[in-house]
């Protein structure tokens, strides 16, 4: 199902044997449906003062029932066709029984052995080159409540208070295949993997909140094996960087502790960022018997095929795709173009900033040096910058029909980005139009040899830079105003070059 | 004129012509109650200024459009304290629970609110609804109104004893493996319970959700309908609840059962039967017979199975559903420092022995190694007992047999689980299927009453009723009251 492609980096040592990583990802996926998973209670908790966003149906009071939202279902259903997945007609909701104070129901309503999806994959790059990771499954469940202990940890709390604003809000567990090998191609996988839930509107992306989430299964084995070592599991991980280093530390952890001969028992490890290691929280012995059965208060679900590819047919065009695309009509690298589709609102600016006739590279560029900079000074994005994409747009035509010099074109981007107003309108009322008329130039050409006297015997002695200071003084004379291009000409004809 | 022990219609009629009010209906309730509960332990919460309220405002109704008023308009009804009416405490007969008012209404009261009906109380049951005497109560054992020394049943037991004392001439209950039939028979009274999913069960505090109903108890076939009528019906709360659409009962209730094929289960008729519940039963059967229907004996092979069946499912869904009773958000809190702690304490002391008993039993059915030689084989023959059922409602209309292999037994008489889950032997399966069930006198033994069970196939809810309506009005057992009734009338 999957082709990971083994390479160098990859390979650990024990002795002299050599040894492989495997890693399994299981990423949980806030969804953005309006309410709640089983009640109407809004699904946007984040900021409510605590306990406020809930209802008798999401705090598990007696009698309560659960009613499935369909939105979920559907939001589901559109990241398993992203993720090329399986979807059965037939699927059910199972209890996952567990006693924990965030979980009002004292069971969790998730999905077991008839997921609403499996066996699909993910495509991805790491450095430049094409990889693929399975997906096992993709299933969908209810989130838990938050937790606030008095002290830093549970284990030293003094007391613990609850908040179940975030109780039911609609969860999406994406089980990924041990296909992965480094830490490197794991973060490339979370990467793309919250990239295409972007991409379809399915979530955030937001893993500071905790609205993406994930938790990762690593094992280690000699290279060559079929069989998969213990596992660990490891929880806690807030951001692609922590990932990063916690499956670094822990596969070299791993590798020590075979090295010295040790055993690997099977366990839970939590990632402390201030200690940067992983620590033991739970070992198998004390692992949860979760006694899942189906739940008696939902009908499975019945998934018609019309349904499926109803949401097939609305899906947007992917990442991947789109970058693909970009590189094929546009002419576009690959750098560029992923960068320019890293996000489905990036990628739009992009395509319709081109769609107004603006050059595939000049909108490239600018997007990607002034644009990305000062969007990133203003923390704004562009489209809500005084600029917009329309003005970006209208700034490039200016620029691209030689109205403007490019860095007059550079300022006004600065200025407008920040004040806003319309680009011709102010290279009209400034006066900031190119000056592009051989004639006009004419006389500064002759001022710039007038003054340069040591630059134009340089330059006729053969250096070639020597010219750039005398389209400096021009363009200097004309604040900038100046065809560059234009006056390097005039210059190498007045100067016989 | 006295109402007491009276029926919903006869009361229903009065109020329209003008021969009695809610006020006095509430009054004579009420009387009764003080008369009378002390001995039979019926109610546990007493909720009379609702029910002033209430009956001011069924009164308004009445004067207004006496029409448009439901029957059930200014009558006083009798709640099984698993159901929630908000504001007003709901214990399910647990310590556990003390303390607990539920915020919301669930959907059945509050479409007898709608109706009209006037709350007097919530009545006691087995902890949970767990149990066939209701001696699992946490506050106190119902007495039966016939015989003080002995059990109403259960774990309706207070519905069903709140009726036959004549408190209310209606009450709402639950039943699970037989929760509202037993006592029904066990009492002299009308039991309903309607087919699965007819009734919403929001705002029902589950015990097993696959089995539980709502369901009536009434001194007549004809008022059990009438509440039915009003209860039943979809719910978008509910997704368990039918959305197909509910058949009047009162439209075929007067049919007759001339012509109809009615089934007698060989299996239902075996040893544990008491020989007078037995006389009983067979002269119902006669009855039945007289009034031109045909008997045909059929076999529902896996009924033997039923018990064991049921014994496994219920409890493992009930040690899901009881997860939440665990002191964080309601109810009882032994408080501790460390969090498993407080939940031993918690569990430990606010359940009873049977609800711990059927929470371990549950728990270990679904524990990891054990699920498929009990949870996945129980709802396998769980599977077969339906199809055994559906099999011989394609010769029969419906069945006919006893709705309890007993009559009302002493208080503890039955200490060990095991016979006291016999009770249940010959209601259960009807839960297992999903089917309606009715429980209606059929005579005495011993100067007790004798429950006849009327069975139907799924969402044949006005058949059941119709063939139970037809023996009744034939024979007048219905008629019978208890003593605390006789006293006072």
């Amino acid at each position: 199902m999957s082709s990971t492609a083994t390479h160098g980096t990859d390979t650990l040592r024990v002795g002299d044997r050599e040894y492989q990583a495997v890693i399994g990802l299981e990423v949980h996926a806030q969804l953005l449906t309006r309410s709640k998973m089983f009640c109407g209670c809004s699904a946007a908790y984040v900021g409510a003062p605590p306990n406020s966003n809930t209802c008798p149906v999401c705090l598990g009071l007696p009698g309560t029932l659960p009613v499935i939202n369909r939105q979920a279902v559907e939001y589901t259903v559109r990241t398993a066709v992203a993720l090329n997945c399986e979807i059965p007609e037939f699927t059910k909701f199972d209890r996952k029984n567990y006693f924990y104070p965030d979980l009002p129901k004292g069971y969790q309503i998730s999905q077991y052995d008839l997921p609403l999806s499996r066996r699909g994959w993910l495509q991805f790059h790491v450095d430049g080159e094409q990889r693929r990771c399975g997906i096992t499954r993709v299933h969908l469940e209810e989130d838990t409540g938050t937790m606030y202990h008095a002290g830093d940890v549970l284990q030293s709390a003094t007391s613990s208070l609850v908040d179940c604003n975030r109780c039911g809000v609609p969860l999406m567990e994406i089980v990924g295949e041990p296909d992965l090998r480094t830490p490197e191609e794991a973060r490339e996988y979370l990467i793309w993997l919250r990239r295409v839930l972007m991409y379809i509107g399915v979530n955030d992306g937001n893993l500071e909140q905790g609205s993406f989430r994930c938790d990762a299964n690593v094992s280690i084995r000699p290279r060559g094996s079929d069989q998969l070592g213990v596992k660990v599991e490891i929880k806690n991980m807030n951001s692609f960087r922590a990932v990063h280093h916690a499956l670094g530390y822990e596969i070299e952890r791993q590798r020590q502790v075979l090295e010295q001969g040790g055993a690997l028992p099977q366990e839970t490890r939590g990632w402390v960022e201030t200690q940067q290691a992983t620590v033991s929280q739970r070992s198998k012995e004390y692992a949860h018997d979760y006694r899942y059965f189906p739940e008696p208060d939902l009908p499975p679900l019945q998934l018609e095929a019309a349904l499926v590819e109803r949401i097939r047919g609305e899906l947007p065009e992917l990442p991947d795709a789109r970058a693909a695309r970009l590189r094929r009509q546009h002419g576009l690298g690959d750098y560029d173009a992923g960068l320019l589709t890293a996000t489905r609102e990036e990628a739009d600016t992009y395509e319709s900033v081109v769609a107004t006739g603006v050059g595939a590279k000049l909108a490239a560029n600018w997007m990607l040096g002034d644009v990305a900079r000062l969007a990133n000074e203003h923390r704004l994005p562009l489209q809500q910058s005084g600029l917009g994409v329309a003005g970006l747009a209208a700034l490039l035509r200016l620029l691209e029909a030689g109205t403007i010099s490019g860095s007059v074109a550079k300022e006004l981007l600065a200025e407008l980005y920040r004040d806003g107003g319309d680009p011709a309108a102010l290279v009209e009322q400034r006066g900031l139009g190119q000056v592009s008329d051989a004639g006009a130039l004419s006389s500064l050409i002759d001022e710039a040899i007038a003054q340069g006297s040591k630059a134009v015997a340089d330059f006729r002695a053969g250096k070639e830079a020597a010219l750039q200071s005398l389209v400096g003084y021009v363009m200097k004379q004309t604040r900038g105003r100046a065809d560059a291009q234009l006056v390097n000409r005039l210059l190498r004809e007045r100067l016989g070059g | 004129m006295s109402f007491t022990g009276g029926t919903v219609a006869a009361s229903a009629a009065a109020l329209r012509e003008g021969g009695v009010s809610p006020q006095e209906l509430l009054a004579e309730a009420r009387a009764q109650f003080e008369r009378v509960d002390a001995e039979v332990g019926a109610v546990l919460t007493q909720t009379w200024e609702l029910a002033e309220r209430q009956a001011a405002d069924a009164q308004r109704r009445l004067r207004e459009d006496p029409g448009a008023a439901s029957p059930l308009c200014g009558i006083p009804v009798a709640l099984k304290d698993v159901l929630c009416l908000e504001g007003v405490a709901c214990t399910a007969g647990s310590r556990i629970l003390e303390g607990f008012h539920p915020p919301y209404t669930g959907t059945a009261v509050q479409r007898l609110l709608d109706a009209g009906a006037v709350v007097i109380g919530k009545t006691n049951c087995d902890e949970f609804a767990m149990g066939s005497s209701t001696e699992n109560s946490a506050y106190r054992p119902v007495r039966n109104p016939w015989d003080r020394s002995r059990v109403p049943g259960g774990s309706s037991g207070g519905s069903a004893a709140a009726v036959a004392a004549g408190m209310v001439p209606y009450s709402l209950g639950t039943d699970t493996g037989g929760s509202i039939r037993q006592p029904a028979a066990l009492c002299g009274v009308v039991g309903f319970k309607p087919t699965y999913g007819r009734v919403s069960r929001y705002g029902l505090i589950a015990f097993a959700s696959s089995l539980d109903q709502i369901g009536p108890f009434a001194h007549t076939v004809e008022d059990c309908a009438l509440v039915y009528s009003a209860i039943a019906g979809h719910d978008p709360r509910d997704s368990t609840s039918s959305p197909t659409a509910v058949e009047d009962p009162m439209e075929t209730l007067r049919g007759g059962i001339a012509g109809m094929r009615l089934g007698v289960p060989h299996e239902y008729f075996g040893e544990g039967l008491e020989p007078g519940v037995r006389r009983a039963v067979e002269e119902a059967l006669r009855v039945l017979e007289g009034m031109g229907a045909t008997l045909d004996e059929v076999s529902l092979p896996s009924t033997g199975a039923a018990l064991s069946t049921y014994y496994i499912i219920a409890p493992a869904e009930c040690s899901s559903n009881l997860a939440r009773y665990d002191g964080i958000r309601f109810g009882m809190r032994k408080e501790h420092d460390a969090l498993l702690q407080m939940y031993l304490d918690t569990r430990g002391c606010g359940f009873g022995a049977e609800v711990k008993r059927r929470i371990m039993l549950g728990t270990y059915a679904l524990s990891s190694g054990y699920y498929d030689a009990y949870y996945r084989k129980a709802q396998k023959v769980r599977t077969v007992i339906a199809e055994e059922f559906a099999a011989a409602f394609e010769r029969v209309d419906a069945l006919v047999c006893a709705t309890s292999p007993t009559v009302a037994f002493p208080l503890a008489a039955r200490e060990d689980p095991l016979s006291m889950y016999l009770c249940d032997v010959l209601t259960l399966p009807v839960n297992l299927a999903g089917l309606p069930g009715v429980s209606l006198p059929c005579g005495m033994a011993d100067g007790l009453p004798v429950g006849l069970q009327v069975i139907a196939p799924r969402f044949q809810d006005a058949r059941a009723l119709r063939v139970a309506h037809a023996y009744e009005q034939a024979t007048g057992w219905h008629r019978a009251r208890s003593p605390l009734v006789e006293a006072t009338a």
